[in-house]
């Protein structure tokens, strides 16, 4: 193998990493605002894959276009989810939760298999199969854009939280809650508003990875594990770290995939999260506490 | 000493249930057909597994989502030396709890010492579940992906020694295994141990001013669920006579072990036995009934199973149990989630 | 006095991320003496109390109990060394019985099951809540909880019993209840106790010696009567003006 190749191969990884970040991305700001474990992260992940999916199967619709209408659909189901079912449980114990929405990603997995068996699906745009060519390196399309527009939405969300009125709120809610409720803010529709972006992140990373990888119904568990690694890699609840972890694991991915079985990439990923759990559980980002 | 039976004394309703009960599982075999047989020994093998991780959630406070992991441990290691050296399951399953054993307290010193709690505990099991999962679909030794399987001579001669047989061999030796771990949790709640454990799930930092060496009665909650988990684990494999990495260590199977505990009412101690009787056959029934209708849909059992858990966890926390036994006129701490 | 201290504390000092929250803090308490810990708030008090405690060891200093080292144990290891606490914000094991709860304390000192109990059931009726045993410590009003907390430290048999702010909460007559039964049990069985307080009505009942912190100091230490009109004293509660 030679260097152009493995080169080619780790920047496929890095950008890959960078859908998987904008996906990690939604469960730390979940966590970071509401403190509430999002444990059916992959499953909702899943939800957006097959949407894009069928908006391109049926209605012809790359994934990079009908990402708003996805995004759009699944902030609003976040929302939902926050006020109907997360909300009563905020005050409970942290076992409640996880099992509260260990039940939501039950429903989804088994909801998505019922709906639309377990073959995989793929979506299959016109430049699937092109790549752009600096020297000798090779570059996919599809992994470019996706990166690209994974980068856009996060730094939108990132923009957002800084320069807002309603983003600055929310970051009041995450550093002090008691101040944010004397000041008179509306507490529980900021966390609505905060658990339906965090879904919209997925929506938007679920479209693109559509692009990057076959769905399966039972993807779901996969890909919950993967953003939870994501965010303990990068600290959990801060935003820079989902990104820098989502890179790292993409890169650590491609490097599995190089070294040993491709099929023993994943194990790659949890031996990982297992190291840093042991040694830095703050993360390799995060500030020790 | 208040023990079950005080309990029991206290409410005659619930006592003569458990009578009919467990007269109703010791002839089973004599009445019902295969299939219904192996619904009641399904059901109590989940009641098994269900207890003993209630022993490390329940009681001690410690939430495992990787229990799978202790279960594929403990069959693997049985069926291996089974097949390959021909070694009694009963040899077996101590080479199989050792593993199991040793697995858990890597876990557990890996968070304890760290002070690693909740969701990273959590997510640690979980992980570490499916770097085994992974190791094992790569392990040549044990068939990797494609299965390893307990040789099928007979069904008719029961050689317990051996863990080959009927159907009912199976059933009684289960039956035994989940009526003796019920009586082993009984002693052990109401033990030192059983006291410590919970002052640690209610408040760590209390029961370390009380004296309690909270690292330690962690680890040992952690290894004795993990080893009782891993006979479950030789039980199945001996009974299904097959072992797939996915099915032995998927996350799907760790979720199903923790259901009936949680349905049934965690850190109870008929709890997992209830809830197992509840989700097991339910879902049994719900399959057949899907099945005369000629709808076979994968999924269905599971979907059914997120449901039921969604309505728990929303309207009765404290599972199905404290409710039934309030019913039945059981007061006191068992009633009590 | 001419006994050697059961607890000598011995210039220990804690930081937390660069601030000095203890520094230098030396305090002894003698067997059977009660030595009453205070200050405003944010002087230290805690922080002394969980150095003593085995929360966490001091970046300095020492800490001998009966004689012997105890720096840097943990907690559960100087619970086991005779040092039994409360916590400012009471910590009952909310899903247990009140007897439960008792009981759990008292298997410090032995494995057997049934003599905890009995040991409990003794300790319930000393504390007023016998009554109680068998309900939910969740359910128990914040007084009852208070004595919940000081009958399960007691449980442990300690020979030293550290006392974070148990009066605070309480009315006055509650209040004198429990001076009474910290006065038996300090009469009867000798009991030893520092404890952290702000109700001076209790201090000054209870407390046969006083030491006062101030931003992590110790500023001064004597005979209760001699403690509260030193100036120090008062211009650390009040500030520099009203002196």
């Amino acid at each position: 193998m030679t260097w152009d190749t493995v080169a080619s191969i780790l920047i496929g990884g890095a950008l890959t990493g960078l859908v998987y970040s904008l996906m990690a991305l939604g469960l730390s700001v979940i966590f970071g605002v509401i403190r509430v474990v999002n444990f059916a992260h992959g499953e909702m992940m899943t939800l957006a894959m097959f949407a894009g999916v069928f908006l391109f199967t049926g209605g012809g619709l790359d994934p990079i276009l009908s990402l708003p209408i996805v995004a759009g659909t699944l902030f609003i189901l976040g929302y939902a989810l926050q006020r109907r079912l997360v909300e009563p449980f905020i005050a409970r114990p942290e076992h409640e939760q996880f099992i509260l929405l260990l039940a939501v990603a039950i429903l989804l997995v088994n909801g998505l298999l019922l709906a639309f068996g377990p073959d995989a699906r793929s979506v299959t745009v016109d430049y699937a199969f092109d790549s752009f060519e600096l020297g000798p390196i090779f570059i996919d399309k599809v992994k470019a854009y996706a990166a690209g527009v994974g980068v856009l939405v996060a730094a939108g969300l990132l923009m957002f939280f800084r320069y807002t009125r309603t983003g600055k709120a929310i970051r009041a809610c995450s550093d002090n809650l008691m101040g944010a409720q004397v000041v008179g803010l509306n507490i529980r529709r900021l966390y609505a508003l905060t658990f339906g972006l965090g879904v919209a992140c997925v929506g938007a990373a679920g479209c693109l990875l559509s692009l990057l990888v076959d769905v399966t119904p039972m993807l779901g568990p996969e890909l919950t594990l993967l953003a939870f690694v994501i965010v303990i890699i990068g600290g959990l609840g801060s935003m820079m770290g989902a990104l820098l972890g989502g890179i790292v694991v993409g890169l650590s991915e491609a490097l599995a995939g190089l070294l040993i079985v491709p099929s023993m990439k994943s194990m790659f990923s949890f031996g990982l999260l297992i190291l840093i759990l042991a040694f830095r559980p703050q993360g390799l980002f995060g500030k020790r506490t | 000493m208040r023990g079950v039976g005080a309990v029991l004394r206290g409410a005659p309703r619930a006592a003569t249930g458990l009578a009919v009960l467990g007269a109703a599982l010791l002839v089973a075999p004599l009445l019902v057909d295969d299939y219904l047989l192996s619904v009641i020994l399904i059901t109590l093998y989940f009641a098994f597994v269900g207890q003993a991780w209630n022993l490390m959630m329940g009681y001690a406070g410690q939430l495992s989502l990787g229990h799978a992991l202790y279960v594929g441990l403990g069959g693997y290691a049985a069926a291996a030396f089974f097949v390959h050296f021909g070694l009694t399951p009963w040899a077996g399953m101590v080479i199989g709890i050792l593993v199991a054993a040793a697995f858990a307290a890597g876990i557990g010193l890996l968070a304890f010492r760290f002070g690693i709690g909740g969701v990273y505990f959590a997510l640690l099991t979980i992980a570490v579940a499916e770097f085994t999962r992974i190791l094992f679909e790569h392990f040549e030794w044990v068939g990797a992906t494609g299965g390893f399987f307990l040789p099928v001579e007979n069904r008719e001669i029961n050689d317990l020694l051996m863990l080959r047989g009927s159907p009912a061999m199976f059933y009684y030796v289960i039956l035994a295994m989940t009526v003796g771990l019920f009586l082993a949790n009984v002693a052990l709640i109401r033990s030192r141990m059983g006291y410590y454990w919970m002052a640690i799930r209610e408040d760590q930092d209390a029961a370390q001013a009380l004296g309690i060496n909270t690292f330690r009665y962690k680890m040992m909650a952690v290894v004795l669920s993990a080893s009782l988990t891993a006979l479950g684990g030789v039980f199945l494999a001996f009974y299904n006579n097959n072992l797939f990495p996915i099915d032995a260590f998927g996350i799907h199977r760790s979720i199903e072990i923790i259901l009936a505990p949680i349905i049934g009412g965690l850190g109870t101690l008929f709890g997992p036995i209830l809830g197992a009787f509840i989700l097991t056959p339910l879902g049994e029934v719900l399959t057949w009934a899907l099945d005369q209708l000629g709808v076979q849909m994968a999924g269905v059992k599971h979907l059914f199973y997120g449901l039921v858990l969604l309505v728990i966890i929303r309207s009765l926390p404290g599972g199905v149990w404290p409710w039934f036994a309030r019913r039945l006129g059981i007061e006191g701490p068992e009633a009590r989630p | 006095m001419t006994d050697a201290p059961l607890l000598d504390v011995r210039l220990i000092s804690k930081s937390f991320r660069g601030l000095r929250a203890v520094s230098q803090v030396s305090l002894a308490v003698r067997p059977g003496e009660i030595v009453g810990l205070i200050g405003p708030n944010g002087a230290g008090k805690t922080t002394t109390f969980n150095m003593i405690a085995g929360v966490f060891p001091p970046d300095e200093g020492e800490i001998r109990f009966d004689g012997a080292d105890i720096t840097g144990l943990r907690a559960d290891q100087v619970c086991h060394a005779g040092i039994g606490r409360t916590f400012q914000l009471v910590k009952p094991f909310y899903g247990l019985s009140v007897e439960d709860n008792v009981l759990i304390g008292a298997l410090r000192a032995t494995r057997d099951v049934d003599a905890a109990r009995a040991a409990a059931v003794d300790l319930l009726d000393r504390f007023g809540l016998a009554d109680r045993r068998h309900q939910a410590a969740g359910a128990l009003t914040l007084p009852d909880r208070k004595r919940l907390e000081v009958a399960r430290a007691m449980a442990t048999r300690p020979r030293l019993l550290l006392l974070d702010e148990v009066m605070a909460g309480l009315r006055p007559g509650e209040t004198d209840e429990m001076v009474q039964v910290f006065q038996t049990l300090n009469r009867e069985t000798g009991l030893t106790i520092l404890m952290i307080e702000h109700v001076m009505r209790a201090v000054m009942a209870l407390s046969q010696h006083i030491v006062v912190l101030n931003y992590g100091e110790r500023i001064a230490e004597g005979e209760p009567e001699q403690v509260v009109r030193d100036p120090k004293v008062l211009e650390s509660y009040l500030g520099e003006e009203a002196v």
